[in-house]
């Protein structure tokens, strides 16, 4: 069961460091969940590009002083967080723990300028037959948007829709990092990063922190409105862009398979999703990738607005990384934090109309390593 | 001053092929249990778990499987060098590269070009294969 959630404000918040976020976060879901510190016997961290540290759950354990049961810290890219919640409900499922702290956060856009963390995630490539070509995560990304638009004669304009919508939702939300409206001209007029892809087709590099408490089965007694984990699947397939078996298929669709077997449940069945959107060719081939579109079909339906509020498939309701917001394996966070709002009847000017189910996707690297969530209304 | 570009470190597993491109030869590994083709280089066959992985020489020939014009450096390092194409090349004997493709216009890069390899001497004693469009342009 989720039985907390809380974000930090994102965007450039000065004075913030990667401690005072995770903590700012992690008070935000006790109190949202209506448990103290002393309550938490579990705490599973990420990891932070701007402070890095080899221990940073034990750190943030000794900063908040709290002495859990289990107490560890792990790395997959953006999908970090939706595995810490699938490894959080084996903690409780077998009784090792009755209340995991999953907590995220880092100072990416004040500790290290957007140059810094550019350079910091270029590291995602492989040290010997990558890095020596110039590679970095916005070109990866560049090469599995040119053969999706050669596969699938996807335009340019059903790109920029998706930024276009993630701005319109993030507008709805306070705490978004990018708020002002844009428009399909701005997005295709910003400048070239790594073609096919724009500055406006990229996510922000952000500063912020999200957490999310996983509680016992029968947390219902200690805790306000606990809402339950119904599936949840993995898929990996490789690291490096380079050996990666298909620029267009993923280990999304293991994931989501095994996460919407568990719950009994199609995509067509899902009221709301936050799906992972580094890129916005991200989510356009994880959606395809994952059954909720036909092939080609995803860009068509942006620009048609069914990922908008009242579409077909509300998606990344918050604004996501494109605009929401990036603060490394927070950003994977927030979009669990909203699919929690939004199932409570929580998300405000943002909320889909008694949404009862919804999809949360990471997808870590290079579209390398998968986590999907299911979650539904108790 | 701007900062030195990531080199070829060779491990144990890679030796092979950086020692064979320091002779202008584009090596790959061929799997005798399951005749799939590796790279990059391993220890054992990730498809069919045979130790039983052999070096092979390429006709260093082969064709764009995609490609992206970079205009922002990732590092550095690169600043100097945009706009520069990254290409993934799949070579004819079955395994996949990536590399700079060498044209002198990067927006005429096309999935599908022809592409031949050439080697690129750096600081290193290991030069970097690259993707030369066929023909030259």
């Amino acid at each position: 069961m989720i039985s907390g959630v809380a974000n930090t404000r994102v965007g450039e918040i000065a004075g913030s460091s990667c401690m005072s976020l995770h903590e700012e976060a992690a008070r935000g879901a006790l109190d949202d969940a209506g448990l103290q510190w002393s309550d938490i016997d579990g705490v599973l961290c990420a990891y932070s590009l701007a402070e890095p540290h080899p221990m940073l759950a034990s750190a943030f354990c000794e900063f908040v002083g709290i002495h859990p049961n289990v107490c560890t810290a792990l790395q997959s890219g953006g999908t970090t967080a939706c595995i810490m919640v699938m490894l959080a409900e084996s903690l409780v499922a077998t009784g090792q723990c009755r209340h995991v702290l999953c907590v995220t956060g880092d100072n990416r856009a004040t500790g290290m300028s957007r140059d810094g963390a550019v350079a910091a995630l270029a590291e995602f490539g492989h040290a010997q037959f990558e890095r020596p070509y110039g590679i970095g995560i916005p070109p990866a990304y560049g090469l599995v948007a040119q053969r999706y638009l050669h596969e699938y004669g996807a335009t340019l304009e059903q790109l920029a829709a998706i930024a276009v919508e993630h701005r319109r939702h993030a507008a709805r939300h306070p705490d978004a990092h990018k708020r002002e409206p844009i428009s399909l001209d701005d997005v295709m007029r910003s400048r070239v990063i790594s073609s096919p892809l724009r500055l406006l087709d990229c996510c922000l590099v952000s500063d912020g922190g999200a957490a999310v408490i996983v509680s016992a089965a029968d947390a219902g007694r200690d805790t306000r409105a606990p809402l339950k984990v119904l599936g949840m699947g993995q898929g990996h397939t490789h690291e490096h862009i380079v050996a990666a078996p298909s620029l267009t298929d993923f280990g999304c669709k293991q994931s989501s398979q095994r996460a919407f077997a568990q719950a009994g449940l199609t995509p067509a069945q899902i009221d709301v999703a936050q799906i992972y959107d580094s890129f916005t060719i991200t989510l356009l081939v994880e959606l395809e990738s994952m059954g909720f579109f036909e092939r080609g079909q995803a860009g068509v339906a942006a620009l048609a607005g069914e990922l908008g509020l009242g579409g077909t498939l509300p998606c990344n309701t918050h604004g996501g990384l494109l605009s929401f917001g990036h603060s490394g394996a927070a950003g994977g966070m927030f979009h669990i934090v909203e699919a929690v709002r939004q199932l409570r009847g929580e998300a405000d000017a943002r909320q889909v109309k008694d949404a009862q189910t919804a999809f949360v996707h990471g997808d870590g690297g290079i579209l390398s390593a998968h986590c999907s969530l299911i979650l539904g209304r108790s | 001053m701007t900062p030195a570009k990531p080199l070829p470190k060779p491990t144990a597993e890679t030796l092979p092929f950086w020692e064979a491109a320091a002779q202008g030869k584009l090596f790959y590994q061929r799997c005798t249990g399951c005749a799939r083709a590796q790279f990059p280089p391993a220890r054992h066959c990730p498809a069919c778990g045979s130790r039983a992985l052999q070096w092979q020489q390429s006709a260093a020939s082969g064709s764009i499987h995609s490609h992206t014009t970079v205009h922002r450096a990732p590092t550095a390092a690169f600043k100097d060098d945009v706009p520069y194409v990254i290409a993934l090349i799949d070579l004819d004997e079955g395994f996949r590269m990536m590399m700079n493709w060498r044209g002198s216009d990067p927006a005429s890069a096309r999935i599908g070009d022809r592409v031949r390899v050439i080697f690129e001497a750096n600081a290193s004693p290991w030069p970097l294969p690259q993707a030369m469009p066929v023909p030259a342009r």
